[in-house]
Parts: structure tokens; sequence; C-alpha cells
């Protein structure tokens, strides 16, 4: 819980991780490179006062993140959103069972979501079925970069992925958080490119479709696409750090989310260990949309307890203090959510 | 003889001007990418570096193969080596173009056709950010400008010109009166989606600028000093210049 100016704020980490890049573990180039890109963002990004070592930075282990994450009370829960990287490292760059243990000992903060990538086929079924029933798991990440012998991506409207999805269904696995990396077959087209994402929306509406990074560097795709389906949720890992360095480029980014999807599908998330939550909660309470920038609604507390924890608390069924809890805005299904916010464009 | 020499250097570098970040809408000699030119007679080798080893191979190559064919046709090259240096597909896409492979070439089974139409993807998107960044200049000017009125010729100078220039290459009428708003298929909206058309573009504007303003840093973070090799973002985009702390 984190408390400022008198208000109460529930707060969950929508995304944290624990890796390990560490030389051992690498099992190529591409290993150092993927780590390395990691601690230019981090240090790209951070204060100061929040930049690592790389040595620390390559892993972190359980005790550490528990301090790391939950750091003076502020976060309430958090959740694992693993990348499994086997092409890179050995034992994968997420660590299943360290993550998955963690999350049992603590079950009241953390929650563990696994993965599955379609180019496992029929074997990756059952193993979902088998991960499925020991980890209870309530959601997925999926990386559709990843490399996979020969493959260098996938796509969620593979048939595959498809069977996937319905297993996801019949699982009760209802979240899956959707990361979009640059390399993809054909490379003919943007990779980045979130069309697939709107193809299963509309196919699985009892879904719930996170996406990681709220599309960027797409942020204008993501928005056109998650406009028009109600269960397409926006991911701030990465997006929000830029409230320290970049700030007027974060009020519009938010700006943007606020307008064209509304404030019950925004999630807060660190993307731990890039970052650590701490200092991003206590900026974003106290961040403010600046005012020339008039085509923006200012960002009520309202709308910040919703973005820091009672959205994704909603998705995950955590049990939110009953003072803490906000009703869902009576806000249209699809379309912009707040048009007469945008002055400027009231032609 | 001498004096040749030097020449030839900066010609090769007005050359990769002409070399743009399809993503970012900026030669990649504003954004660092060139990491060296080196000119020894007729021979010309370039290196040229990203703001991180996963960038997207497609752009990467469009980025490369471009800048090979831009120094070979300037007069007086007779060799040209191009290489993308610290990238994971570094040595794909090196051997590919110095074997004259081209896009599917290189590539293999990754590639279908051609990246024709991923530029012209981004061709339109630059084209809708300065689009929007005239529109909005106009209208915090004054709020009362009735968008879908507004032409060529109701813009300041810079800002016409930073249009003109976008809207050739996609294809669009430059007259003085030809109106700056437009859909992605170069119509003109109506009362009706007037709005949701300029505010589709903004995210379109928010998204290019910042994409460029992160990677540049990125680069600066992954390749000290490179910051000197930066020309800062033009002038033609003054709407809301992005913050950055130092």
């Amino acid at each position: 819980m984190y408390t400022k100016d008198g208000e109460q704020y529930y707060v969950v980490d929508a995304h944290i991780a624990l890796w390990d890049a560490r030389p051992e573990n690498q099992r190529n180039v591409h290993g150092k490179q993927f780590i390395d890109c990691f601690y230019d963002y981090h240090r790209n990004l951070s204060p100061e006062s929040e930049v690592w070592d790389y040595e620390e930075y390559l892993y972190q282990g359980g005790e550490r993140l528990m301090r790391d994450v939950f750091a003076d009370g502020i976060v309430d829960h958090a959740i694992f959103q693993p990348a499994r990287l086997a092409e890179f490292y050995h034992r994968g760059f997420g660590q299943t069972e360290e993550a998955f243990a963690l999350a049992q000992a603590h079950p009241d903060k953390l929650t563990y979501n696994h993965y599955w990538d379609p180019r496992d086929g029929e074997n990756g079924l059952d193993a979902l079925r088998a991960a499925a029933e020991r980890m209870h798991l309530q959601g997925v990440k999926l990386y559709t970069a990843d490399w996979h012998g020969e493959s260098r991506g996938w796509k969620l409207t593979d048939p595959m992925a498809y069977r996937y999805l319905e297993l996801c269904r019949e699982l009760g696995i209802r979240n899956i958080h959707i990361h979009k990396g640059p390399t993809i077959r054909p490379l003919d087209r943007d990779a980045f490119d979130v069309a697939d994402v709107d193809h299963v929306a509309t196919d699985f509406t009892d879904l719930t479709f996170v996406v990681e990074h709220c599309g960027l560097p797409r942020l204008e795709d993501f928005c056109w696409i998650a406009t028009q389906e109600p269960n397409v949720v926006a991911g701030l890992a990465v997006a929000i750090p830029f409230i320290h360095t970049r700030p007027r480029y974060f009020a519009q980014i938010m700006g943007e989310l606020v307008y064209w999807l509304g404030e019950d599908r925004i999630l807060f998330s660190s993307d731990y260990a890039l970052w650590t939550p701490k200092w991003l909660v206590e900026r974003f309470v106290d961040f403010q949309i600046p005012e020339d920038l008039t085509e923006y609604a200012p960002l009520t507390t309202e709308v910040k307890k919703k973005v820091l924890g009672l959205n994704a608390a909603r998705l995950y069924g955590l049990d939110v203090p009953e003072h803490l809890r906000l009703p869902e805005a009576d806000e249209t299904q699809t379309g912009p959510r707040e048009p007469a916010a945008a002055d400027l464009a009231a032609v | 003889m001498t004096a040749v020499l030097p020449d030839l250097a900066h010609e090769v570098r007005r050359a990769l001007g002409t070399v743009v970040d399809p993503e970012l809408d900026e030669p990649v000699t504003d954004l660092g990418f060139v990491r060296s030119v080196a000119v020894d007679g007729g021979a010309v080798e370039v290196h040229l570096r990203l703001p991180t080893s996963f960038c997207a191979p497609n752009f990467a190559w469009l980025m490369v193969s471009d800048a090979h064919d831009a120094v070979a046709a300037v007069p007086g090259v007779q060799r040209v080596v191009v290489e993308l240096d610290d990238h994971h597909d570094s040595d794909l896409i090196n051997a590919g173009l110095a074997a004259g492979l081209g896009y599917r070439g290189t590539f293999g089974s990754e590639a279908e056709d051609s990246l024709d139409e991923l530029r012209a993807t981004f061709t339109r998107k630059a084209h809708t950010a300065a689009m929007e960044r005239a529109l909005t200049a106009l209208l915090r000017a004054d709020p009362s400008a009735d968008v879908r009125e507004v032409t060529l010729g109701d813009l300041p100078d810079d800002a016409a010109a930073a249009l003109r220039r976008r809207r050739s290459a996609v294809g669009l009428p430059v007259d003085d009166g030809a109106p700056v708003l437009v859909r992605d298929d170069g119509t003109r909206p109506g009362p009706d989606d007037a709005a949701m058309v300029l505010r589709r573009a903004r995210s379109v504007r928010i998204s290019v600028d910042g994409n460029a303003h992160f990677c540049r840093g990125l680069l600066t973070t992954r390749y000290p000093g490179s910051e000197a090799d930066q020309v800062p973002r033009p002038d033609d985009r003054p709407v809301l210049p992005l913050e950055v702390l130092p």
C-alpha cells in the first residue's frame, strides 16, 4: 500500500521477472546482446540514483527480488511474466522453478504466469495442461519474437496458436499478456505490428489480451486496435520510466491511452528487474499532464489508483480492501473514451 | 590529386545524408548512425551502428542497402563496402550486401517478396506526423481555426516546406490550395470524421517523435561520445518539444 497526501493506493506490479543472464547461462552472443540491450534501457531511462552495476543487473535471485519489488511496502502484489529465450540462454532467461517456488512461498504477494509457444506443437499443449494444473495458472506471457530453431518469430493468428488459445480458454487461463518484438517471419512487413492481436481479441472475447509496453514502438496502431476491442488492455512496462527523462512524452502516452482505451484498461508495470517499482510508483502518484497539453484532461487520483493497481486486481481477482475499491467508469465499450477532453480536435 | 580525397569523403557523407531511417523519418547522418567513413583512393568503407543489437533487421537492411546504393552513386567512387556493426544480424546482412544478394537473397526463407510495402507504410506515417504537427501548431495559435479548411498556403513557410517534402513522397499535391488534412488514402475527410482523422494522426506523431528521442538516447548510451555525431532533431518539428533531462 502506498500512501501520499492522505490517499491510499493499492499497488499491483503487473510485470516482473526473475531472470538469469549471467555468462554461464548465456548460450551464445545473443544472450549477451539481449541483456546488454536491457541494461542500456535501464541506464538510459533511470534516475542516476537508481542505476545498478552491470554485474548485479545480470541476476538478482529471489531474496533480492522480494526486497526490491516490495520495498517500503509500496507494492501489494506482483505478477511474474517470464520470457523463455531458450535459444539465447541454456536454462532459459526467466527462471521458472525459482520464480514459481517464490510465488508458492508468498501467495499473498506473488502470482506466477507461465509462457507457451505454438512451435512446441502437440507436446507443448500437453506441457501447458500440466503447468496449468501444477501452477494454477491465471495468465500467460507470450513473446512473439522468441527464436525457436530456425524460426525467429510467430504470430497469434498462426493456426497452432489458436489451439493454444482454445486450451487457455478451457483451462481458465484468462489473461494473455503479449509482448511484440522485432524479428518475425516474413520480414517484409512491420514486425511490431499488432494487427494479429486484433484478430484473436475478436475471436476470443472471453480472454483478456494485455499488450505489454502498450504496443511501443507502435503506440498508434495499438491505440487504434484497442479502442475497438473491449478485451484489449495496455501494460505500461517500458513506457512508465519515460516519466523521468521524458515526462512530456509520457504525458502524451498516458493522454492517448486514457483517450482511446479509458481508465479501466491500463496496468502499471515496472518490468522489474529492468527497473524497480518504488521510484516509478512515487513518480506516477506525483505526476500530472502539463497544463499546456490542453488536448488531454488531467489525470485524476481515481485514474491513478486504477492504473496503479485496481485494474490489474480486477483481472487477477486480487482481494482489494473494501475501502480502496472504485467502480468502473461508465464509459463506452468501443471508440474514444473522452472525446470532449480533446479540445484541439473539436473541429 | 591529393585535394580530391577530402572532397570525396565529403561527397560520401553528403550521399549518406539522403539515407533515412524510415521509422524515425530522419537522415542516418543526423541520428549518429554513421560510425565511420574511410576513403582510400576510389575505395570507400562505411560503418553504420544502431541503438540496440535487436533493432528490427528489416529496417536495418533498408538503411544499410540504401547507404550502399547512395555511396556507390557518388562520382569517383569505385568500390564500396558498407557494414553494419554490433547487430544480431550483422554477419548475415554484411555478407548478403557484399555479395550483392539483395533482400530476398540475404534473408532466404524469412523474406517473401520485398520491403516496398514496409517502406510505403512508414513514408505514409512520416507524412501523417508532419500533417499533425502543422495543424496542431496552427490550432495552438488559433483554437478556432477550422482544420478542414486549412490549405498548404495557410501554413508558415517552414511547416509548409516540411509538409510539402513528405506530401511529394506519398504523391499528394503540393500547391498552395491543397487541403492539409487528408485521410490515409489522400482523400479529404468530411465534417464527421475530420476530428478523428486528426486524433489518429496525433497518435502517429507522438509515436514517431517519441521513438526518435528514445532511439537517439539509446545510441548515446550504447556508444559513449556518439552524441557528438548527432544533429538535433530539425526545427520543422517545434510542436511540443520533448523535454529530456541531461
